[in-house]
């Protein structure tokens, strides 16, 4: 019985993308509401997104909002004053975030610390700022509506979008894609090359990288990333609302990042589903949510930085180790 | 484009330098933490609110605002106390970003503790009796409470001066920004130091509070924005820079208000711009000691 | 312990009754699912946040209404029952509110909505699944073309239609020179286009439309401008919070002077919160005051009711379409016999009814509520309690011609 489990915790762990993809298979089954579940699964992206960026490159960002933003009012545009269908939606937003991925990266990387974290900050309020003006284009504050896709139309079969299981599935094939995407980044020698720059940035340019290169470089498929997760929400909610693109969308990423585990894999899943399972649930019992959401958060900062998942997976690797089935 | 005449400039001004007062108080206490225990303290809107919340109920209940004025920081300086004390010592050498988030979750904390004591509409204002009226200064009709604002800041700015410069705890917290092992070694407890110094700054968040309180509308939510400002306004004059705070926290109110003149919808963009560029190109502010934060 | 078999007989007749117990059971179990299915209306309404005051005073008006239904017999013996959830003021939160109401609580309507924003996100999700929602709250966007559908409903006024009541009310009283200081959104934007439509007719002057950001807290970088250019009207078109300060601030720069300050809209529960002093002197519009009581008879019945279930207190402005939100949709389902959305939106479109201020109608081309507006103006001295809070000016009758013509609002047929 021990053995059967030690066999299929390593196995999961050498097949992390197909243990988490198995999880978010089943996962509507255990979430009140298919709407939530597809929330989940969208911040659950953006969080993995950011995750690239904090967890493994070690660069706090506060302005994340802005891709995610972009990459939903570009997918919206695109189906609102476009009338394009629902994939070149999504590779508008995803485009689009890269693109501002460039030019805020770029903008960004010249600063360290503290200032990155500013600049990030003051560059995401910015776009915000650009977005609420042109409301002929995205609504303004009004938000742009009218995002309607309600059948997803793919060779040989039509899936009805409006059907809450039917689009958490179809979002889930996208996540799954970026997921595995993920997947490979990190497990390339592009991947290690971020965690030492993670870990020592002065020695990693010691060794001869381009740190510079490198940091644009997983800035702009953090960028991405969230970018998709901002397209699909998009289409989730049929608007794009223009709190995507506040500071305190940029807040809930770092929230949930730390909440779940940075630098792990699953963390920003566990993450996301903590959060706005507990936001969800709080706000039907207290009307004092925001308190009890910061004071979970505190706790976490204080006792578990390693996040929920990250102590669970700590917990694991050492049982493992104890069991003589390390690596 | 219509007139400016130099009479709607000047009073221009002294709105910009007002607003900036209150700016340069968030500042000056923003600073101060983070130039002495490199704690960026996301919760400092959050204690600004409270110092309003708490002003405005010592206004109800005592009656006077010159007793709020001597009560608020003290109050708000001890809940800082105990925040630094139980919530963030524990993080030292965790890394720069784990105080950083930990006020992050104690400002929703604080709001909603805000809310639980005063309701969620927040509290009706008005500027004190003593102080009510305007002043003609010549080129138009100012605010006395205002010009107060102005005069209090100042009063305020040199005290601090005078403690940090001229008093022996002035000089420990001095060197302690400058470097914390060697004041260890002379036998003086740092964290005391630092645990005093968050009360300060947390204090001066809270006064600014109560200051601003008659000009602008008391709720929970009202530390949020003035945060962000906040930021600009310790980015662009070096953070941990005290004199930087004052001058980017007067000069980010005047180009505020000037902005409103001309342009008034894109007001609050600029001051982002502004912070912006300085960050790209002067990423230590006009005050700050390069290499600070790296 | 063997068990003795049962005879033969017995448990035939055992068979026979279970038989014809399982047989008639499920239509008994579906005859008593349909007498007392509910009918679900959701109510996402922002009960944390900014405007929680006025969110709370909806829901509990329209608790009202759904008891009132209740009590006189509901529809074919069903009753309605008020599913509330928080959308924290935030169209993304509303939209997921809205589908989690619509997917798993299988809601029959939608009521709800305190800002234009998440109005418009509510109405986003409900067109597209096809389930009539009322809105309660004010926007002019939800009345145009873009966004309207044959479920879309809006209980509420419109921003064109208060400031264009409050202009022909004060502009001739007070003068011509207009400055403005707008909330730079949609809502500020559309209130000032209403005050300079009405105003043309009027011959009003407008001297400046300053904007300024929403949800800012120091007005006074605007104040000084405002002076130098010394109106006769100076009008704040923001709203909430935003309204209580800059009024304060204006008067702290001794604007009140010379200048008489008005706001498009005047809410009872920012006066509560801002005070007598910030507001004294201002006079806005409102869909409802409940001080209407002397001269109409409805809203005496309904501040009635209200004072009985809510120990004395009087309903607001936002309160009173709370009530009327859920109560012209709980009409329409007993006139239409169905609780089928398209159904129940025909019959609504023929509705007429006075709830509680008058005679009210929905205009058949946007869905927009036609009805009265109330003048008010804020007082600070003699109030008889802590109720009195304003002073009736005048009541600008329901007309369906103070409203943007259908074309201009980009609908192709007004059937």
């Amino acid at each position: 019985m021990k053995n059967s489990i030690i066999a299929l915790l390593l196995l999961a762990r050498r097949q992390r993308v197909a243990t988490v993809l198995l999880f978010l298979l089943v996962f509507p089954l255990l979430m009140p509401y298919d709407a939530l579940s597809v929330n989940i699964l969208i911040f659950g992206l953006y969080a993995v997104g950011f995750n690239l960026l904090f967890g493994y490159t070690g660069m706090l960002s506060f302005g994340h909002a802005a891709f995610l933003g972009v990459g939903g009012y570009l997918a919206g545009i695109a189906v609102v004053h476009g009338g394009w269908p629902w994939w070149a939606a999504i590779v508008s937003g995803v485009v689009a975030s890269c693109l501002a991925g460039v030019v805020i990266g770029y903008l960004a990387i010249r600063t360290r610390g503290i200032y990155f974290s500013m600049v990030t900050l003051a560059l995401a309020q910015i776009v915000y700022y650009a977005f609420y003006k042109a409301d002929s284009w995205t609504g303004g504050e009004n938000g742009l509506r009218g995002v309607r896709v309600e059948r997803i139309e793919l060779p040989g079969i039509s899936i009805d979008f409006l059907n809450p299981l039917h689009k958490y599935y179809v979002i889930f094939a996208f996540v799954a894609l970026a997921l595995w995407v993920v997947s490979r980044i990190l497990n390339s020698p592009f991947g290690a090359v971020i965690e030492a720059i993670r870990e020592n940035e002065k020695r990693a340019v010691a060794c001869g990288y381009d740190v510079a290169r490198a940091k644009l470089l997983v800035f702009v498929l953090s960028a991405a990333i969230c970018g998709l997760a901002g397209a699909l929400r998009a289409l989730h909610l049929s608007i794009v609302p223009i709190d995507s693109l506040h500071y305190l969308q940029s807040g809930q990423a770092v929230m949930m990042c730390l909440l779940g585990g940075m630098g792990t894999f699953f963390g920003p899943f566990v993450g996301a589903v903590v959060l706005l399972y507990l936001e969800d649930v709080v706000t039907n019992l207290t009307r004092y949510w925001m308190g009890t959401v910061g004071l979970v958060f505190m706790v976490f900062v204080l006792f578990f930085p390693k996040g929920i998942w990250g102590t669970l997976a700590d917990r694991i690797e050492r049982w493992l180790g104890r069991q003589g089935r390390s690596a | 484009m219509f007139d400016i005449s130099p009479q709607l400039f000047a009073l221009q001004l002294m709105t910009g330098i007002a607003l900036g007062a209150v700016y340069a108080l968030l500042a000056i206490g923003l600073s101060l933490i983070f130039g002495m225990l490199t704690v960026v303290n996301f919760a400092h809107g959050a204690f600004f609110m409270v110092g309003a919340f708490l002003g405005v109920y010592s206004l109800g209940l005592t009656g006077s605002f010159w007793f709020s004025l001597l009560l608020v920081p003290l109050a708000t300086g001890a809940i800082g106390l105990l925040c630094e004390r139980f919530l963030v010592r524990p993080l030292y050498g965790r890394g720069i970003d784990y105080p950083l988030l930990l006020t992050f979750g104690l400002s929703y904390v604080l709001v909603d503790a805000m809310r639980f004591s005063f309701g969620i509409e927040g509290l009706p204002t008005s500027t004190p009796p003593d102080l009510r009226g305007s002043v003609f200064l010549g080129f138009g009709h100012f605010p006395l409470y205002r010009l107060f604002l102005i005069a209090a800041t100042a009063v305020i700015v040199l005290g601090l001066w005078l403690f940090i410069e001229k008093t022996r705890y002035g000089l420990i917290i001095r060197a302690g920004s400058r470097d914390p092992e060697i004041v260890r070694v002379l036998g003086i407890d740092i964290s005391k130091v630092w645990w005093l110094v968050f009360g300060i700054g947390t204090a001066i968040a809270g006064l600014s509070g109560l200051l601003a309180a008659p000009t602008r509308a008391v709720n929970p939510e009202m530390g949020i924005p003035i945060l962000a400002e906040s930021f600009v306004v310790t980015v662009v004059g070096g953070m941990g820079s005290l004199p930087g705070a004052v001058v980017a926290g007067l000069l980010v109110g005047v180009v505020f208000a000037m902005t409103s003149l001309i342009a008034p919808e894109y007001a609050e963009l600029s001051i982002f711009v502004l912070m912006a560029v300085v960050l790209l190109i002067r990423p230590q502010g006009f005050f700050g000691k390069a290499g600070l934060m790296s | 312990m063997t068990l003795k078999p049962p005879s033969f007989n017995s448990s035939r007749r055992s068979l026979l009754v279970g038989g014809a117990a399982a047989a008639v059971a499920p239509a008994l179990f579906n005859l008593a699912q349909a007498q007392g299915a509910t009918i679900k209306i959701g109510f996402p309404v922002p009960l944390t946040g900014a405007f929680s005051a006025e969110a709370q005073d909806q829901v509990r008006a329209a608790e009202i209404a759904v008891k009132e239904f209740n009590e006189s017999g509901g529809f074919n013996g069903r009753k309605a029952e008020l599913l509330v959830r928080d959308d924290k003021l935030n169209p993304g939160e509303a939209a997921t509110r809205t589908l989690e109401l619509i997917e798993k609580d299988k809601v029959d309507f939608v009521v709800g909505s305190l800002s234009a924003a998440t109005q418009l996100s509510i109405n986003a999700v409900c067109r597209d699944r096809k389930i009539l929602f009322n809105s309660i709250s004010q926007s002019d966007a939800i009345n145009e073309a873009k966004d309207w559908s044959l479920y879309t409903f809006h209980e509420a006024l419109n921003p064109h239609l208060t400031a264009g009541a409050v202009a022909r009310y004060a502009f001739p009283k007070f003068g011509k020179k207009v400055v403005y200081l707008t909330a730079d959104y949609a809502y500020g934007h559309e209130m000032v286009r209403g005050f300079q439509r009405a105003g043309q007719a009027l011959g009003a002057q407008t001297l400046a439309d300053i904007r300024h950001p929403l949800g800012a807290a120091d007005y006074s970088a605007f104040l000084p401008r405002i002076q130098s250019l010394k109106p006769d009207i100076l009008v704040l078109c923001n709203f909430g919070r935003d309204l209580v300060n800059s009024a304060k601030q204006a008067t702290d720069f001794g604007l009140k002077a010379n200048t008489k300050i008005i706001a498009p809209v005047l809410l009872y529960t920012a006066r509560q919160a801002g005070g007598p002093e910030a507001f004294e002197g201002i006079l806005g519009g409102t869909s409802y005051y409940w001080g209407m009581e002397d001269k109409i008879p409805a809203a005496k019945a309904f501040n009635d009711k209200f004072r009985k279930a809510y120990g004395g207190s009087v309903p607001s402005d936002y309160g009173a379409l709370g009530y009327a939100g859920v109560r012209s949709v709980l009409q329409a389902v007993r006139d239409a016999k169905s609780t089928e959305s398209l159904k129940v939106s025909i019959a609504l479109r023929q509705l007429r009814y006075n709830w509680y201020k008058g005679e009210q109608f929905y205009r058949k081309c946007d869905h927009q509520s036609v009805q009265s507006v109330v003048i008010v103006e804020s007082k600070s001295k003699n109030m008889k309690d802590k109720y009195d809070v304003f002073n009736v000016l005048a009541v600008e009758a329901a007309n369906e011609n103070n409203l943007r013509s259908c074309d201009e609002l980009g609908h192709k047929i007004s059937t």
